[in-house]
C-alpha cells in the first residue's frame, strides 16, 4: 500500500541519528557542548541522543572527531513511547499499531483536528502537504477536519504557548472519547528550541496525553505519513 | 528636517551608537512625522531599557527613492505624545512598546495590547493588569459597532483548517463587514528576549524558526547583522547561494499562495498543482541543503552547503521542468477562466493611498501600484549586482496581490537560472565570524517572500547582544487585512486573507 517502492529522500537529508558507542571516546563531550537543545546526553559513559528534542541539525555530527554520531538518511523516526526516541545505538522501536478496539474504531477512517500551538507553521506545512495530490492522505482513510466535534483526536504542532494552552485543552475536550493525540515536531514533543521558555510549555505531553510522538524540526511529510499508517497498522 | 536626517547607513551597514542623532522626545517625534510626510517609511521603531532603568527609543526610517536608511534615537521615561496620531504607520509599534515596557503613548487612539504578556520592566501595566495576574490573549476591549441590524462574529484562535492561531473580531451588517479587528498574541514564544546576551548556540535556530516559513529570509537578515557587526565579509559565491536559496523559498510559497487563492473560489485544478508544485520548490531547497524550509543553510559568515558540479544541474533540471511548465501551465488557467476571475477582481481592494499611510510592504504594496522591494531600493549581497525587476499592479484587489505573486514567480526562476551560471567558483568558508564589535547598532533588511524583513542588532560595551529587534513583514501588513475586509462580504474572508497570507507566529515572536 505505502510505499510502493522506498521513497528517495535527498542526499543532504538529515533523518534518524546513529550513535556507535565503540567510537565513542568515554570522557568526549563535544557533541553535548555544541546541541543547542541538550538532546544528548552522557551517563556512565553512555551516549544517548533524544530524538525528541533533536533539531536535526548535525552540529554534533560535524563536529565529532570519532565519527560517533552520524544521521542517516532513515526517515522513520515515529514512537508510542517518549523513551523510545532516547537512541543509544543503530537501533529504534518503531511504532506499534492501536490495540484491537481502537483500531476497529479508527482503523479504515481517523478524523483529526489540528491545533498549531505555537508552531513556526514549518511543522504545519508539512502536514498540510499531506492532503495534496502527492501524498493524498485521504486514500488512508485519514483526513483533517474542520471541528473538534467531528474529530477523533488532535494533531498538535507547536511547544504549546501560554497563550495557546486554554484553547488546546478545550479543543481536547470537544473531541469526544475515545480519541487519540499525536505530536508533530520536536517543539510538540519537547518545547524543542523553546525548551524552558517562560512563554510556553515544554511539549504538549505537559497538558495532555500523547499517544504518537513524530520528532523532526519539522518532521519530513514522510516521516508524519509513516507515523500514522504505522499506528493505524497499515504498515508493519 | 534635513538637519536631523545627517546621519544614514546602507542596508546591512553598522554605526557607532554615539553617532546615532540622540534628540529630545519632541524633535524625535516631530522628526519621524516630517520624514514619513517627505516619503520615509517606518522600518522599525523599538525601546531599549538599560540595566540602570533608563529608556531609549530608536526609529529607523526607511527611504526607498535613495535607499537610505535614517537612523534616531531620544530618551524616554514613562510617557510620551503618541506619534500615531501625527503618523498612523507608528500605531502598532507604540502598542507594543507600551506592552513591553509600560511607556504610555500619550493619545494613541487605539491603545491596546499586542501580545499578552507582563511588561519587561518593574513597572505598572499600561492596561492595570496585577502582576501576578494571568493574562489571557484576547482579553481586551474591541472596537464595536451599533445598530440593531449589527452583529458580531468572533473567529478563533483555533481555525477550521491546519492554520496557525489568531482571534477575528468581525463588525457585520448583513453579509458586510463594517469592521474586522484583528488579535494575535498567541504563538508569543518570547524569541527576542532570549537573543539577548547572544550570540550563542540556540541563536540561529530562534531565527530559523521565528517564522518556520521564512527561514531562509530570516535566518540571512540575522546572518548579515553579525557580519557587519563582526565586520566580515562574505564571498560572492556565497551571496549566490543565499540569494538563490531565497528565490526559491519565495518561488514554494508563492505557488502555495496561489494554489490555495484557486482552492478558496473552489478551483480545484490549479489547487491541486500548485500544491504539488509547490513541494518540488521545497524540495529544491532541500537539493541544495537536505531540509525543505532551508534549515541549517544559512550560518553566520557562510553557507554550510556547497553548490556545485552534478547538483546545479539537477537544480536547473528541477526548476526548468517544474517551472518554465508545470507553474505556468497551472497559474495561467486562474486568469483564462472568468468564475475565478470575478471573485478575484474588486475582491478586499486596498487603496495605495491608505497603503502608504499605514506603512504597507511586499506583495501587498505592491499590488497597490508601489514600488516598494527591498532587492531593488535596499540592495545587498548579490541584488547589488543582478536586478530582479520589481513587479506591481494597480488595483490593490486580491487579483492584484495574486497577479503580483505570478510576475514574480517568473522573475525569481530567471534570476535563479542567470546566477546558476555564476556559481562556478562559488567557494565555501568555513563559518566562523569572530567576535562582534562593542557598542555598535546594525540594520539589515532582506525582502522575504512576504516582504520587508527588518532586524536590529545592538552590541553592549563587551560585544554581546544588548537588544535584538526584529520585524516580520506580517507587522506591516496584518492592518492591510483588516482594511481590506471592509465592506466586503465576510464570506469573501478566507479569499482576502489568503491573498495576504500573513505570519502569525513571525508577528507573536
Amino acid at each position: 500500500m505505502f510505499p510502493k517502492t522506498e521513497p528517495e529522500l535527498p542526499e543532504r537529508f538529515c533523518g534518524r541519528p546513529t550513535v556507535n558507542p565503540v567510537k565513542c571516546p568515554i570522557d568526549c563531550k563535544l557533541c553535548i557542548d555544541v546541541c543547542p537543545t541538550d538532546a544528548l546526553k552522557k551517563e556512565n559513559g553512555i551516549l544517548t541522543v533524544d530524538l525528541g528534542r533533536c533539531l536535526f541539525c548535525a552540529r554534533c555530527a560535524q563536529d565529532c572527531p570519532t565519527e560517533a554520531i552520524k544521521f542517516s538518511r532513515e526517515y522513520r523516526l515515529a514512537a508510542r513511547l517518549k523513551n523510545d526516541l532516547i537512541l543509544s545505538g543503530p537501533e529504534m522501536k518503531l511504532v506499534d499499531a492501536l490495540d484491537k478496539k481502537t483500531k476497529a474504531l479508527f482503523g479504515r477512517s481517523l478524523k483529526l483536528r489540528q491545533v498549531s500551538a505555537g508552531g513556526c507553521n514549518a511543522c504545519e506545512a508539512d502536514t498540510n502537504v499531506l492532503s495534496t495530490v502527492v501524498f493524498d492522505l485521504g486514500r488512508f482513510g485519514i483526513q483533517f477536519v474542520a471541528s473538534p466535534r467531528h474529530a477523533d483526536g488532535l494533531l498538535i504542532t507547536g511547544p504549546v504557548t501560554e497563550n495557546m494552552q486554554l484553547a488546546l485543552k478545550k479543543t481536547y475536550d470537544a473531541v469526544p472519547d475515545p480519541k487519540i493525540v499525536i505530536a508533530v515536531g520536536a517543539c510538540a514533543i519537547s518545547g524543542g528550541i523553546y525548551v524552558d521558555h517562560t512563554q510556553v510549555n515544554n511539549g504538549a505531553d505537559t497538558i495532555i496525553p500523547i499517544d504518537l510522538y513524530i520528532p523532526g524540526c519539522p518532521p519530513h511529510p514522510l516521516t508524519i505519513l509513516d507515523g500514522l499508517l504505522r499506528l493505524l497498522g497499515k504498515i508493519n | 528636517m534635513q538637519d536631523i536626517l545627517s546621519v544614514s547607513v546602507y542596508n546591512g551597514q553598522a554605526i557607532d551608537l554615539q553617532e546615532i542623532p540622540q534628540l529630545s522626545i519632541a524633535q524625535f517625534r516631530a522628526a519621524i512625522i516630517s520624514a514619513v510626510e517627505s516619503g520615509c517609511r517606518i522600518a522599525s521603531l523599538f525601546a531599549v531599557f538599560s540595566k540602570t532603568d533608563k529608556g531609549q527609543l530608536y526609529v529607523v526610517l526607511a527611504h526607498d527613492d535613495t535607499g537610505k536608511l535614517y537612523i534616531l534615537s531620544a530618551d524616554v521615561t514613562d510617557s510620551y505624545p503618541s506619534i500615531t496620531t501625527d503618523c498612523l504607520q507608528a500605531h502598532l509599534f507604540e502598542r507594543e512598546i507600551a506592552e513591553q515596557w509600560a511607556i504610555r503613548p500619550v493619545g494613541h487612539p487605539c491603545l491596546k495590547p499586542v501580545r499578552f504578556h507582563q511588561p519587561y520592566r518593574d513597572a505598572p501595566d499600561i492596561w492595570g493588569r496585577e502582576k501576578n495576574e494571568k493574562i489571557l490573549p484576547s482579553v481586551m476591549e474591541f472596537f464595536q459597532s451599533d445598530g440593531d441590524e449589527i452583529h458580531e462574529v468572533a473567529v478563533g484562535p483555533v481555525h477550521a483548517g491546519i492554520i496557525e492561531p489568531g482571534h477575528f473580531r468581525f463588525q457585520c451588517y448583513g453579509e458586510n463587514v463594517v469592521n474586522l479587528e484583528i488579535s494575535l498574541g498567541f504563538q508569543h514564544r518570547g524569541i527576542e528576549r532570549s537573543l539577548i546576551g547572544g550570540p550563542n548556540k540556540r541563536t540561529l535556530h530562534y531565527m530559523e524558526t521565528l517564522a518556520g516559513d521564512t527561514t531562509v529570509g530570516h535566518s540571512s537578515a540575522y546572518c548579515h547583522i553579525l557580519e557587519s557587526l563582526a565586520e566580515c565579509s562574505i564571498s560572492p559565491g556565497v551571496q549566490t547561494i543565499r540569494a538563490i536559496a531565497l528565490e526559491l523559498e519565495r518561488l514554494a510559497n508563492h505557488t502555495g499562495d496561489l494554489g490555495a487563492l484557486a482552492g478558496d473560489v473552489g478551483f480545484l485544478p490549479t489547487a491541486s498543482f500548485c500544491g504539488r508544485i509547490r513541494g518540488d520548490f521545497l524540495n529544491m531547497t532541500a537539493l541544495i541543503c537536505g531540509n525543505r524550509f532551508g534549515r541549517g543553510l544559512i550560518r553566520p559568515g557562510g553557507v554550510a552547503f556547497d553548490l556545485k558540479n552534478e547538483r546545479v544541474w539537477q537544480l536547473l533540471e528541477k526548476l526548468v521542468r517544474a517551472a518554465a511548465k508545470d507553474v505556468t501551465v497551472a497559474v495561467n488557467l486562474l486568469w483564462n477562466n472568468p468564475s475565478v476571475m470575478a471573485r478575484f477582481e474588486k475582491t478586499g481592494t486596498v487603496s495605495s493611498e491608505l497603503c502608504r499611510k499605514l506603512g504597507f510592504v511586499g506583495v501587498a504594496a505592491r499590488a497597490c501600484g508601489i514600488e516598494c522591494d527591498t532587492r531593488f531600493n535596499f540592495p545587498f549581497g548579490t541584488f547589488q549586482f543582478a536586478h530582479i525587476p520589481v513587479s506591481t499592479w494597480h488595483t490593490g484587489d486580491v487579483f492584484a496581490r495574486a497577479y503580483v505573486r505570478w510576475l514574480e514567480i517568473q522573475r525569481s526562476i530567471t534570476f535563479i537560472q542567470n546566477q546558476i551560471d555564476m556559481l562556478h567558483e562559488s567557494k565555501i568558508e568555513k563559518p566562523e565570524i569572530g567576535a562582534l564589535a562593542p557598542e555598535k547598532l546594525a540594520v539589515c533588511l532582506v525582502e522575504g517572500w512576504r516582504g520587508e524583513i527588518c532586524h536590529v542588532g545592538i552590541t553592549d560595551v563587551e560585544g554581546h547582544i544588548s537588544h535584538y529587534k526584529i520585524v516580520d513583514p506580517s507587522f506591516h501588513n496584518w492592518t492591510g487585512l483588516a482594511m481590506a475586509l471592509r465592506e466586503q462580504q465576510i464570506s469573501d474572508f478566507p479569499l482576502c486573507n489568503k491573498s495576504f497570507n500573513l505570519s502569525y507566529c513571525g508577528f507573536d515572536l
